[in-house]
């Protein structure tokens, strides 16, 4: 009994164990492929260089699990680029101003769709699409051309290295791992993260059982959305510069790492951490083709969709067994 | 009640799916006419027609065919997200044969072209179709990978290039005239007639309604649902691909990173604008065309009258928002108690019609 129980508990962190062995051997083939690849910067960067991703992904997870679909979260970071560049430079507002505000605009903007998709029951899909050309359509009315930032807050936050021995990382990287540290908390050990569960396992049965299903809804969006403002920011500190352009497709990079991290698409099952590997063995690809450098660019999205591809029909063998 | 008996065939005409898009529509094409006085002058130039009504429908031809799929996948509950990449992976694979073959100008070549494009969509339409009703997959997912590859894909195809092409026949397809018409629009034309007669005069239209309402009940009484809801993908491909020929040859190139690019947003739009419901069950192909022209002529009005063209996202993500509202049933549901109760309170009796007629 014992073994059986052991046994149907991992079978549920197969895909999270592939992601794990993927990553690893990515990184070994590709230290022994490549000069320079095996060291502790290469992995830094990763995380360096997919800052916003990741925040983006945690905030993406939290959606996943309760079943529903976000497909704002790149034209909100593009947005939350935008509204950073516009207010800082052609206004002159202090960035300690700025950036709460493009926080908050992002987690009413989460907050409204939630509610929508809610009250009226329709698919979050659609109302998460309108959400997108709303904010990709916000980003030209304001302008058509790149903002371009030369606060020096901004550049500041952009050239400093944190140094870690004779390593060392951004402060986007240590403010990215922060979020996802948070949000493993929130997720794992308080009575929201039960309630996402809750709900992505069966939305009949939480209400039955009489959770907060409105709330919780609401509050899952409005924490994407959070999330994808914050990437802006991050986005913004790595690009020093607003444009309506950035982070096109990033929605679908999110959603590719949330499923190749775990996270059942039908919601109720996953793990945070999933979500992390997914994200570096996202970049782990683009490092890997960058190495290579004779594969052109476009490889990435090849690789990526049919890890996809991989990824989701292993989902599905798995829930057909499970039933 | 007399006046309810009297209005009773205008109630037909505004109750009729159709009539909200159409009169959208109309007043689309009005607002032009204000800017644009010659708006709705045709010209007869060198055996060709001109006018703003022909670019309307030559331009808007591969968002109608590539609604068209749509529409009937959205019939079934599902959607299809990889239209637009399979858009550019057609037009780049026409494009790529042509521009390789020592006879570019020949029939022959740009129909084995035409005969690779569509293949392709075939086996790329199958795929979506086993993973979403074979292995069931949620179609918003299955469709998403080959949305994600496909790109990558047309880019791999055309090498990161635009590869322009010189070859009659090929330029036919969507920049050639045929009877006057640009041949674009009899093509689209005929394709949807030949899916309206091929959906409304046999039952496939009611099988794939029945499927689309309620798959179990559609599977008790013995309609073979995945084989159906396979076929529409497919279905959904070709059209797509079809557009993408039609894209690429009006202006002679293929481009791996613009070609369809956002189409799939702009079909889903079209088919909800015209009326069918997200959530699958009942469709109106009439309505999908509307709806394809409505986005066509909410960008020609956009350039015309000289409003930055970014804008036209913002007034989409409202239309979508406002349709989507209207077509709730929760939502129609509090805006009728609400209409009842101010109704009761200005004593009136004859609530019920009136609800509906919100409704609709």
């Amino acid at each position: 009994m014992n073994a059986h129980a052991l046994l149907t508990r991992l079978r549920g962190q197969i895909p999270l164990l592939v992601t794990a062995v993927l990553l690893v051997s990515m990184f070994s083939v590709g230290s022994v492929q490549y000069e320079g690849f095996f060291s502790g910067q290469v992995v830094l960067n990763l995380l360096i260089d997919n800052a916003f991703l990741l925040v983006v992904a945690v905030g993406m997870t939290f959606v996943v699990l309760t079943g529903g679909i976000d497909l704002s979260v790149g034209a909100v970071v593009a947005l939350s680029t935008m509204v950073s560049a516009w207010l800082v430079e052609q206004h002159g507002w202090p960035p300690l101003l700025v950036i709460p505000l493009v926080l908050l605009m992002g987690t009413a903007g989460g907050w409204l769709m939630g509610w929508i998709i809610h009250v009226f029951e329709i698919q979050p899909f659609i109302v998460t699409l309108a959400g997108m050309f709303l904010a990709r359509g916000l980003c030209y009315t304001i302008s058509v051309e790149s903002i371009s930032i030369t606060d020096p807050q901004y550049t500041a936050m952009a050239q400093t290295r944190i140094p870690l021995g004779s390593l060392f990382v951004s402060p986007s990287a240590l403010i990215a791992l922060l979020v996802v540290a948070v949000a493993f908390v929130v997720l794992h050990y308080t009575r929201l993260g039960r309630n996402v569960y809750a709900l992505g396992g069966s939305e009949q049965s939480a209400l039955l059982m009489g959770l907060p299903v409105q709330r919780t809804k609401t509050t899952v969006y409005a924490i994407s959305g959070f999330c994808s403002a914050l990437g802006g920011v991050l986005l913004t500190f790595y690009m020093l510069s607003g444009y309506g352009l950035h982070a096109v497709g990033l929605e679908l990079d999110a959603i590719a790492a949330v499923v190749i991290g775990g996270t059942l698409l039908t919601g109720g099952s996953g793990y945070l951490l999933g979500t992390l590997l997914g994200v570096l063995v996202l970049g782990l690809i683009q490092t890997v083709i960058s190495f290579q450098g004779t594969l052109s660019s476009w490889w990435t999205r090849i690789v990526i969709g049919a890890l996809l591809f991989v990824f989701i029909v292993l989902q599905r063998l798995i829930t057909a067994r499970r039933r | 009640m007399s006046t309810a008996t009297a209005t009773s065939p205008v109630r037909a005409v505004t109750r009729s799916r159709l009539f909200w898009p159409a009169v959208v529509l109309v007043v689309l094409l009005l607002a032009n006419l204000a800017f644009t006085p010659d708006f709705f002058a045709l010209h007869l130039r060198g055996g060709h027609l001109y006018g703003s009504l022909i670019d309307i429908l030559h331009f808007g031809a591969p968002l109608i065919l590539v609604s068209l799929g749509m529409t009937l996948v959205i019939a079934t509950g599902g959607i299809d997200l990889s239209v637009g990449s399979t858009v550019a992976i057609s037009g780049a694979l026409a494009c790529l044969h042509i521009s390789e073959s020592t006879d570019p100008g020949s029939l022959a070549t740009v129909l084995t072209a035409l005969g690779i494009a569509l293949g392709t969509a075939l086996v790329l339409g199958a795929v979506n179709g086993l993973l979403v009703a074979k292995a069931g997959v949620q179609p918003i997912i299955a469709t998403l990978i080959l949305m994600v590859a496909g790109r990558g894909v047309a880019q791999l195809i055309t090498d990161g290039q635009i590869i322009t092409v010189t070859s009659d026949p090929y330029k036919m397809i969507g920049g050639g005239y045929w009877l006057t018409m640009p041949f674009a629009i009899l093509l689209s034309a005929l394709v949807v007639l030949a899916t309206v007669l091929l959906t409304r005069s046999t039952a496939l239209g009611l099988l794939l309604e029945s499927v689309g309402g309620n798959p179990v009940a559609s599977r008790l009484v013995g309609i073979r649902a995945m084989r159906l809801v396979a076929l529409v993908y497919v279905f959904s491909a070709l059209c797509a691909a079809l557009a993408g020929l039609m894209v690429s040859s009006n202006v002679s190139a293929a481009d791996g990173n613009n070609a369809g690019l956002w189409i799939e947003l702009d079909a889903i739009l079209a088919v909800v604008l015209g009326g069918t419901s997200l959530n699958g069950g009942r469709f109106s192909i009439g309505g999908t065309v509307l709806g394809a022209l409505i986005i066509q002529t909410l960008s020609t009005t956009v350039y015309t009258i000289g409003i930055p063209p970014e804008t036209t996202l913002v007034f989409k993500a409202f239309v979508v928002i406002v349709v989507c509202l209207i077509q709730s049933p929760v939502f129609r549901a509090k805006f009728a108690a609400r209409g009842a109760r101010t109704r009761r309170t200005t004593r009136s009796h004859t609530a019920a019609p009136t609800n509906r007629e919100v409704g609709a």
